[in-house]
């Protein structure tokens, strides 16, 4: 895929979950990420709004997907994250890598990769750098 | 309250900055021209303000006769926390109030439901029953101040609410001002706080507007809101169209119950978004009021001009604000303002500064709320009614917009009509493209950000400047509240109460408010309601297309 002429990495062959858990309705920027993360040649699978962690663990794992999304614009990102880490570590999928995405503070970024998270992406990123990102994290996985 | 610090900060400014292009045409795409000539503008010299089709506005006095209402949006954490705020903005001259719920609330979970634990008294204040209500609006004239309560999914049950306190405050209901959102068709498209299937919900906005009209003359049983499809990437053309699309579905079905036209008409109100294009908000107002007008007419007959009036509220701010140098942000809000009076909304929120990413500190409220002093008092834009109106540029614009409105609510009418769009999820789509066409368009720098795409400082981070704290015991001592409310309150009567709700639902035809009302006096919770109702109804599945 091409952006203003620059190669962007391609994510054939990855499957990635894309989720809104809480209770959160904005959804606008889950499904701008779904699609360029498509564009890019990833399978996308996008649970739609108000899903629970463990239903988001369970399709994560039913899937097979490389990484899960999740989308969370409501401030309450950091108990989310904790939970969703928790049911894919029941679920024996701590493998998958976790990317969070949202209006997230600058003083929770740390706390978000502490617990778990591969990179915090907000609306003030390119399009562009965001998939670079979980593509470098996803480099080499199969 | 300390300023927060700013010159030990100064960035250094990027290198080489790039000057954008000043684009030829406007956000949604209508090429305008460098000089618009007498010849080029329809010619509108004999309309006045306060008559059909109300393009120049609907009072004939403006805000001579009554200003907009100034009405902050507002509400966090615990009930006592927010009654506090709303004290602080009705002493600094706020003149209605607006109530933030929380997404529990929203969405129709208790807080102690496994779905609510993360997110009670996050977004607004949790109000899950009448006690709450009692706690919010302690030591407030219900009968002196409008209140307006952004609710969707449990707006008939928010509405119930606020009847049940007022009966127990002694105010009667015909006394009672303000606005319920109501508006359940956006929430599929935009803003994702449904609950039911679009026909039960349709039935329980149809109930709580017939009831209004008996019960609450003077209060808005709806506000039909194309804000949030907006902020969330649809043009100002698309904004308006989907609007009026929507306001059509709902007198549709009001009108198919066998309901007359112009006895409800007059208490539909509308809610949007201003953004950043002066000229292109103004015309968006002045082209969605005529149109209204004329499309109840034409297709209901309505006659009577009082039932024909557009009367609207904006919000200022949202998406078009910036984490990065969050203090352009006041000037940003500013000029929306501007134009939501040239425009002349009824009533007016603007947002603070930091409102874009978090719950705005006492500081940034209290400039919001200056910034609308500001214009309202030191502008003189409110000396007379509809300043733009006979500018070549802004009667060409205006009718530019009405035709390409009229247009995009062809193609909905083509797909099928608005319920069609929302349950194929074709709107939902839609707007999802937009929001990627618009942020595409910022990261190509196609669109002008400054602050964020031109005119940045050198590793540039998101400025948050003074960071608002929830009370992080918020949400312990709501769930404390509401587990004592349910010793306290008559089991008995709640569970009557909820038996009866159940068996109106059942039953087309029954209006399901003064059920809802009995439910509110026993004590019965959002939760509770909605379980029931959910009994009957079942739950709205969500279509997902990409």
């Amino acid at each position: 895929m091409m952006l203003k002429g620059k190669p962007i990495m391609s994510l054939k062959g990855k499957r990635i979950l894309i989720a809104k858990p809480g209770l959160d309705g904005h959804d606008v920027g889950a499904k701008i990420i779904a699609l360029a993360l498509r564009d890019a040649g990833a399978d996308v699978i996008y649970t739609g709004l108000r899903k629970s962690p463990d239903y988001i663990a369970r399709v994560a794992v039913e899937e097979d997907v490389h990484c899960v999304g999740l989308s969370i614009l409501s401030g309450s990102h950091k108990e989310l994250l904790k939970q969703t880490m928790q049911e894919l570590k029941k679920a024996d999928a701590m493998d998958m890598k976790v990317f969070v995405g949202g209006t997230i503070p600058p003083d929770d970024r740390d706390d978000l990769v502490q617990a778990g998270a591969c990179a915090v992406f907000t609306a003030d990123m390119k399009i562009e750098d965001v998939i670079k990102t979980i593509a470098e994290n996803l480099e080499g996985q199969s | 309250m300390t300023q927060p610090k700013r010159e030990a900060d100064l960035h250094k400014p990027d290198a080489r900055p790039i000057t954008p292009k000043v684009h030829r045409h406007t956000p949604s795409g209508i090429e305008v021209p460098t000089v618009v000539t007498a010849d080029m503008a329809p010619d509108r010299s004999g309309e006045k303000p306060g008559a059909y089709p109300f393009r120049r506005g609907v009072f004939e006095t403006g805000y001579t006769g009554r200003l907009w209402t100034i009405r902050q949006y507002s509400g966090f954490g615990t009930s006592e926390e927010t009654n506090k705020r709303y004290r602080f903005l009705l002493d600094s001259g706020q003149t209605g109030l607006s109530v933030a719920l929380d997404l529990p609330t929203q969405c129709g979970y208790d807080p102690i439901h496994p779905m609510a634990r993360a997110e009670v008294g996050k977004v607004g204040v949790s109000l899950s029953n009448l006690a709450e209500f009692e706690v919010l609006f302690d030591g407030i004239d219900l009968s002196a101040i409008s209140t307006s309560f952004t609710i969707n999914g449990t707006a008939a049950i928010i509405y119930a609410m606020y009847l049940a306190l007022a009966d127990k405050h002694g105010v009667p209901r015909e006394k009672l001002t303000g606005t319920i959102q109501n508006d359940i068709l956006k929430e599929y498209v935009a803003r994702g706080t449904w609950i039911f299937p679009v026909k039960p919900s349709m039935r329980l906005i149809a109930d709580s507007i017939v009831y209004s009209v008996e019960q609450t003359p003077r209060f808005n049983p709806i506000s039909i809101a194309g804000a949030h499809v907006r902020d969330a990437g649809v043009t100002a053309v698309e904004e308006i169209a989907f609007t009026l699309a929507n306001g059509l579905a709902y007198v549709d079905e009001l009108h198919r119950r066998g309901s007359d036209v112009a006895s409800f008409a007059q208490r539909l109100s509308f809610f949007f978004y201003v953004h950043m294009d002066l000229f292109e908000e103004v015309c968006k107002f002045r082209a969605a009021r005529s149109l209204w007008a004329k499309l109840l007419r034409e297709r209901y007959g309505v006659e009577d001009e009082s039932a024909l009036r557009f009367r609207f509220g904006v919000v200022c701010g949202g998406s078009s604000l910036t984490a990065g140098q969050p203090y352009n942000n006041i000037v940003r809000v500013g000029i929306e303002n501007l134009a939501a009076a040239l425009g002349g909304a009824q009533s007016i929120f603007t947002c603070a500064y930091d409102e874009a990413f978090q719950i705005p500190t006492e500081f940034s409220a209290e400039i919001a709320l200056r910034t609308q002093q500001i214009v309202a008092y030191e502008s003189g834009v409110a000396r007379t009614v509809d300043p733009l109106g006979g500018s070549y540029y802004v009667e060409w614009l205006t009718d530019k917009m009405e035709k390409e409105i009229l247009a995009v609510m062809g193609e909905i009418d083509d797909y099928g009509g608005v319920v069609k769009t929302i349950e194929d999820g074709y709107l939902q789509a839609r707007v999802a493209e937009r929001a990627r066409e618009r942020k595409q368009a910022k990261d190509d720098q196609e669109s002008v950000i400054v602050g964020e795409n031109f005119f940045t400082r050198e590793n540039q981070q998101p400025d948050y400047g003074e960071v608002f704290k929830l009370n992080p015991k918020a949400a312990e001592s709501i769930i404390e509240k509401y587990e004592k409310l349910l010793e306290r309150r008559n089991a008995r009567d709640v569970e009557k109460s909820l038996q009866r709700l159940q068996q109106a639902a059942a039953k087309d035809g029954t209006n399901a408010m003064p059920y809802l009302i009995d439910c509110c006096h026993a004590y019965a919770t959002v939760g509770e309601m909605v379980e029931t109702l959910k009994k009957e109804w079942g739950e709205f599945q969500e279509p997902l297309r990409l």
